[in-house]
């Protein structure tokens, strides 16, 4: 059979216009339904042939997936939310001001427009290899094409790499980590809260799949608790464009102090592995310290411990020994806000 | 002569309005009646045979309605040249479709069917195995003992010795027939070079001299040996190559973009083999070209075909990532230089060895051009030239703004910037020292007598000079490499230079009884303006406001003459050429009509103000008036008679248009003596985050050598769009090829990186230095190519006055390439590897 890409074939489309309409449908379909928001994933493996779904559940006219509200002194946040409105939102800006800003260097302005928060936090992985319709260990196979000795990997993980060296490009989710999000997942059996941090999977629990998302289940809202409202941040994306790329490597940190020493910290990296990683040893070694930049510098080399190049992305490890130490150093002026 | 009230003015153009409301016509825009749809089956493999084909399922599905194959196509056929020479047909040469495809994407056959949905459908139910066959996509490997050859026969294009000359003159020798050999290093050639050198080739095919490379050597204070590599880079126009084609009355008309209407017309008749009076051509607007569309390529010859087969109207719409393969890119080239410079930094001697990725098909001149274009830009006393371009299994290579001389750019400015460093000379004097001046020499010596060209005029030392003075270059040079915080600020200055200009196409336009200028231009609309731009020089030798001027252009039915392809920057200066010639044939045209009815001589009158009238004040008549006396007089006056020089295409033009009014109808014959060059001096400030290496480009500033400005507003356009082009080449636009399996992994925007609206320099500028050219009537040279090299050049300066010459050698140079070298004192990144 001669493979064709770039022409999005026939399937069953579906636009429910309320959550239990949806969830019903997901139910109904199972493992063949594919769930679409903003679309910014989907289209690509859709009109690539490679994913062929025989039903697409368009999330786009469920209007209790949008929105942001109050909730239990923080925020809960509808999953169909886009990317534009988080920016924006003066609730998110004034005391999660971490996730306005990573929401606002995702992609480009046409792209967060369209783009959703529960689009973005479930994304699948960019390795141009899987993502070309290659055979390999997260698409079923046995090999892993980006891993071989002439693979081009400049954009793969560094850290956790188990069989597949694919890394996640979203840039909120790091951010959602480092506030101690949940995410809220509905099935038709139900709803289900599950912590951010692990909310993202890598290879060694599933390699098929970057979320602990199963078939059937749906990303209904993510909520903020106020634990690090008004805290320090700390984001920095770094990409190769100043707009619509994905992150080379992205940081978020959200610190409190207690005088001039860090008495509280969560420090998260993303792109570095196949999902974004909490620098727990990090944050125990700064605990305590003064903000400076001999704490800076400690955090930094303690990041990169065990971080292992591939043949094109050695440059990730300074990189991101300097991300760290900078989100420990803080200060503004980066030059991606 | 009154001040130009058009020429060197700002003015709407005509087709603003239709561009930003949307309602400009596009290719994809067009609908025939019972149009269907083709898409395109491509080739999965970078080099290999089809042994099996069965298309019976897809044949056979509801809405299919023709399936077209290598075994459609006509021949190849010989062709015979206006001088009577027989060209050969390249039966090694691009074919539209294929049965032993040579890259990954090469199109195999296409489906027409219903809609996209049913011909992609059908693609899939298309049985196809393949036997493959050793492939190749990076040149050095190919040229290493025993490395994998791309084609069959070889790895490049032997070109043999032109025949000798007939004595006694008489008929002109054929030019050699091409044939693909092959090369390779030879043993002890690649242990020669070291640490990422370039290992020279010693027995490259192209090869020229000038000068005692030796005794320039010999004289030098300073000699650098240096390797530096380009990119290969697509052109990455935002219309795709769609076309849309039909078959009317024994006539084939093609809906497509291109950079030139006209000469599309020949090369559309070539590919299809039918005689070009049977070709129609509509392009009325184009979403880029950059060397991309200069005339016809595959992409229009497949509907056209699949029209015929299918009887019905094809429109063939190009995907992105159809695009990638079958839209064209710029040859990477990796180059050596042995240069050697006086304490003064003059340069004595250029030793230049020069590998270009051809791609699989034609010879690309971009590798020669790498040299030609260092021999004019830095003057070298002394210089030779080597070089070979390696067939590789990578989609076709065409010409790309400034093809070969942005590569020359890239890897010679680097070359320069280090030596001015060595010999503690400031960046913009050492650049005037060596920049040409007046008639100056260039390439390699030509013809019997072995004489080098020169240029008809270069004022680059004037753009470096209101350059440097511009950007504040002493000032700002005294922060360069002083650090802040993580940040450090770099300023760069480089030069630039490229083709611009041709001669000898004709101008036609009408001057009807109301008083109007219609005229007919052959001009491509792609952007860059010249399509009206060119023609205000007819309406201004004539008096002629501008908003009585018809510009008829984009369709080849509509009587156009005979123009030059927009390709090289020729066509403001080609094209200028022609509407001078043909604005003077006008006006001497309505001196004699003057004369005949008002009394006198032709020379006692003038034409102006819509006006042709006595001298001094005195009788005279409209030009209305007189466009009808033209119709009553007849002869050359309407177009009855026409200049016995005229293109024959432009001879079957005016003569449906006889009769109308008075015609203007010229050859360009005006004097030339040189060739005609444009340069530019680019001037560069980059701060770079040493902690991340990611930097970003302040301030931009291009002085443009283009003569006489013909419109401000353009030509600003022209110089900082190129300018991008040339950005992008040095900070992150690239291929990136899986070298062990052959195939693309960057395949859309995202991964090519071209660059976006926010990687532009935060400050862009640019000026032109307003000195006219002394061989061309109207004083204009093009503009298109030069920019490139000077925005990619400044930048790259900029980055290593930042932060010293051991960060890269090779463009683009991005943040991982800067950060690794900074943390280990020298560069890391593998050097030589391409498309990485």
């Amino acid at each position: 059979m001669a493979v064709i890409h770039d022409v999005m074939p026939a399937f069953e489309l579906f636009q429910p216009g309320s959550i239990s309409d949806a969830v019903a449908l997901l139910n109904r379909y199972g493992a063949s339904a594919w769930v679409m928001a903003g679309g910014l994933d989907s289209f690509d493996w859709l009109k690539d042939r490679i994913k062929r779904p025989s039903v697409v559940v368009d999330l786009s006219q469920v209007q209790g997936l949008r929105g942001i509200k109050a909730a239990n002194g923080g925020l809960e946040i509808g999953a169909g939310t886009t990317l534009t409105e988080l920016a924006r939102d003066p609730q998110v800006r004034d005391n999660f001001g971490l996730l306005a800003e990573a929401a606002e260097l995702v992609a480009s302005p046409q792209i967060r427009n369209q783009g959703t928060i529960g689009g973005n936090v479930s994304q699948d992985t960019r390795c141009w290899y899987y993502r070309a319709g290659w055979s390999c260990y997260r698409a079923g196979g046995n090999i892993c094409y980006a891993d071989s000795p002439t693979a081009i990997n400049r954009e793969h993980a560094i850290l956790d790499a188990d069989r597949c060296v694919a890394v996640n490009p979203s840039d909120t989710a790091p951010a959602l980590v480092a506030l101690d999000a949940q995410m809220v997942i509905q099935s038709a059996s139900g709803e289900r809260i599950v912590n951010a941090e692990d909310y993202f999977i890598g290879p060694g629990v599933d390699i098929t799949r970057m979320t602990v998302l199963a078939p059937g289940e749906l990303l209904k809202a993510i909520r903020i608790p106020p634990t690090w409202a008004g805290a320090q941040f700390y984001f920095e994306k770094v990409r190769d464009r100043n707009v619509w790329d994905f992150p080379l490597l992205n940081v978020a940190a959200a610190a409190k102090y207690s005088g001039e020493n860090i008495a509280g910290i969560r420090v998260v990296i993303n792109a570095a592995a196949a999902r974004p990683l909490r620098l727990h040893a990090v944050e125990a070694a700064v605990i305590g310290k003064p903000r400076n930049e001999e704490t800076a510098t400690l955090a930094g080399q303690l990041a990169i411990q065990g971080a292992q190049a591939l043949r094109y992305n050695g440059y990730k490890i300074p990189l991101m020994r300097n991300l760290v130490k900078r989100a420990i150093r803080g200060g503004s002026g980066t030059w991606t806000s | 002569m009154a001040a130009p009230k058009l020429v060197g003015q700002n003015y709407t153009v005509p087709d603003l309005v239709a561009k930003v409301t949307g309602k400009s016509k596009y290719a994809e825009d067009f609908r025939a009646e019972g149009m269907i749809f083709a898409k395109l089956l491509l080739s999965p493999l970078p080099h290999a045979r089809v042994t099996r084909l069965d298309t019976t399922a897809a044949m056979a599905m509801p809405g299919v309605k023709a399936i077209l194959t290598f075994d459609d196509l006509p021949k190849p056929a010989d062709s015979i040249n206006d001088n009577g020479q027989v060209i050969f047909a390249n039966i090694d040469g691009e074919v539209p479709l294929t049965n032993e495809p040579v890259y990954q994407g090469q199109p195999i056959l296409a489906v027409a069917a219903v809609d996209e949905v049913t011909a992609a459908d059908a693609i899939e139910k298309i049985q196809i195995d393949f036997e493959p066959l050793p492939f190749v996509v990076d040149p050095l490997v190919s040229l290493r003992p025993g490395g994998p050859n791309a084609r069959t026969k070889g790895n490049y294009w032997f070109i043999p010795p032109p025949a000798p000359a007939p004595p006694g003159g008489g008929q002109a020798q054929n030019p050699p027939r091409p044939d693909i050999k092959e090369l390779k290093y030879a043993d002890g050639e690649l242990a020669e070079a070291k640490d990422g050198q370039l290992p020279i080739l010693s027995t490259a095919p192209e090869t020229w001299a000038y000068g005692d490379l030796e005794a320039g050597f010999k004289e030098a204070a300073l000699v650098l040996d240096e390797t530096y590599v380009s990119p290969d880079t697509s052109h990455q126009t935002l219309e795709t190559r769609t076309c849309m084609a039909y078959w009317q009355n024994g006539k084939l008309h093609i809906y497509t973009g291109t950079q030139s209407t006209v000469q599309t017309v020949g090369g559309v008749a070539r590919w299809v083999g039918i005689p070009p009076e049977n070709v129609v051509v509509v392009s009325e607007y184009t979403g880029g070209g950059f060397g991309s569309k200069i005339t016809g390529g595959i992409s229009l010859i497949i509907p056209a075909l699949l029209a015929k087969k299918a009887n019905a109207p094809v429109m063939m719409r190009i995907s992105r990532e159809e695009e990638h393969y079958i839209g064209r890119a710029r040859p990477g080239v990796r180059s050596r230089m042995k240069v050697g410079f006086t304490k003064e930094g003059r340069i004595t001697a250029l030793d230049m060895f020069s590998v270009s990725d051809n791609g699989p098909f034609e010879r690309q001149g971009d590798c020669n051009n790498t040299g030609v274009i260092a021999s004019l830009a830095y003057q070298p006393k002394a210089m030779r030239f080597r070089g070979i371009s390696v067939l590789t299994n990578t989609p076709p290579r065409g010409p790309q703004s400034q093809p070969g001389g942005t590569q020359s750019h890239i890897v010679m400015e680097p070359v320069i910037a280090k030596a001015a460093r060595k010999l503690g000379i400031d960046q913009v004097a050492i650049r005037r020292l060596n920049s040409p001046e007046g008639k100056a020499l260039f390439g390699p010596p030509a013809g019997p007598k072995a004489v080098r060209q020169y240029v008809t005029s270069a004022f680059i030392k004037q753009a470096l000079d209101k350059g440097a003075q511009m950007f504040r270059w002493d000032e700002r040079k005294l922060e360069s490499g002083k650090r802040k915080g993580s940040k450090v600020r770099g300023v760069g200055v480089a030069v630039s230079t490229y083709s611009a200009g041709s001669v000898g196409f004709d101008g036609l336009f009408v001057i009807k009884p109301d008083g109007m200028l219609y005229v007919q231009s052959g001009i491509g609309n792609h952007g860059t303006g010249s399509v009206s731009d060119c023609h205000r020089v007819s309406a201004e030798l004539l008096g002629v406001p501008w908003d009585k001027v018809v510009v008829t252009s984009g369709d080849t039915s509509k009587n156009l003459p005979w123009t030059c392809p927009s390709g090289g920057s020729q066509t403001i200066h080609a094209m200028t050429r022609a509407a001078h010639a043909a604005g003077m044939d006008a006006k001497k045209k309505l001196q004699e009509i003057a004369a005949k009815d008002l009394g006198g001589r032709p020379e006692d009158y003038d034409v102006a103000g819509e006006r042709v009238a006595r001298k001094g004040g005195g009788p005279g008549m409209t030009l209305a008036k007189a466009a009808q006396r033209a119709v009553e007089l007849g002869g050359a006056y309407d177009g009855h008679e026409l200049p016995k020089d005229i293109n024959r295409f432009t001879r079957t033009s005016a003569t449906a248009l006889v009769g109308q009014g008075l015609m203007g109808v010229a050859k360009d014959n005006y004097p030339h003596d040189g060739q005609s060059r444009s340069f530019v001096a680019g001037f560069a400030e980059v701060e770079i985050d040493v902690e991340t290496g990611k930097y970003h480009i302040l301030d931009y500033l291009a002085v443009a050598d283009v003569g006489t400005v013909i419109h401000p507003r353009n030509l600003g356009g022209q110089i900082l769009g190129r300018s991008m082009l040339g950005i992008g080449h040095a900070i992150g636009q690239k291929w990136v090829y899986d070298q062990h399996y052959g195939v693309a992994l960057a395949r859309r925007f995202h991964h090519n990186k071209p660059p976006t609206i926010l990687d532009a320099p935060q400050h862009m500028d640019w000026a032109a230095v307003e000195l006219p050219d002394p061989e061309t009537p109207t004083g204009a040279r093009g503009i298109g190519e030069p920019p490139v090299g000077a925005g990619a050049c400044a930048v790259l300066n900029a980055i290593s006055d930042a932060l010293g010459d051991e960060i890269f050698r090779r463009a683009p140079v991005t943040l991982d390439m800067i950060l690794t070298a900074l943390e280990a004192g020298r560069p890391t990144t593998e050097p030589l590897t391409a498309h990485i």
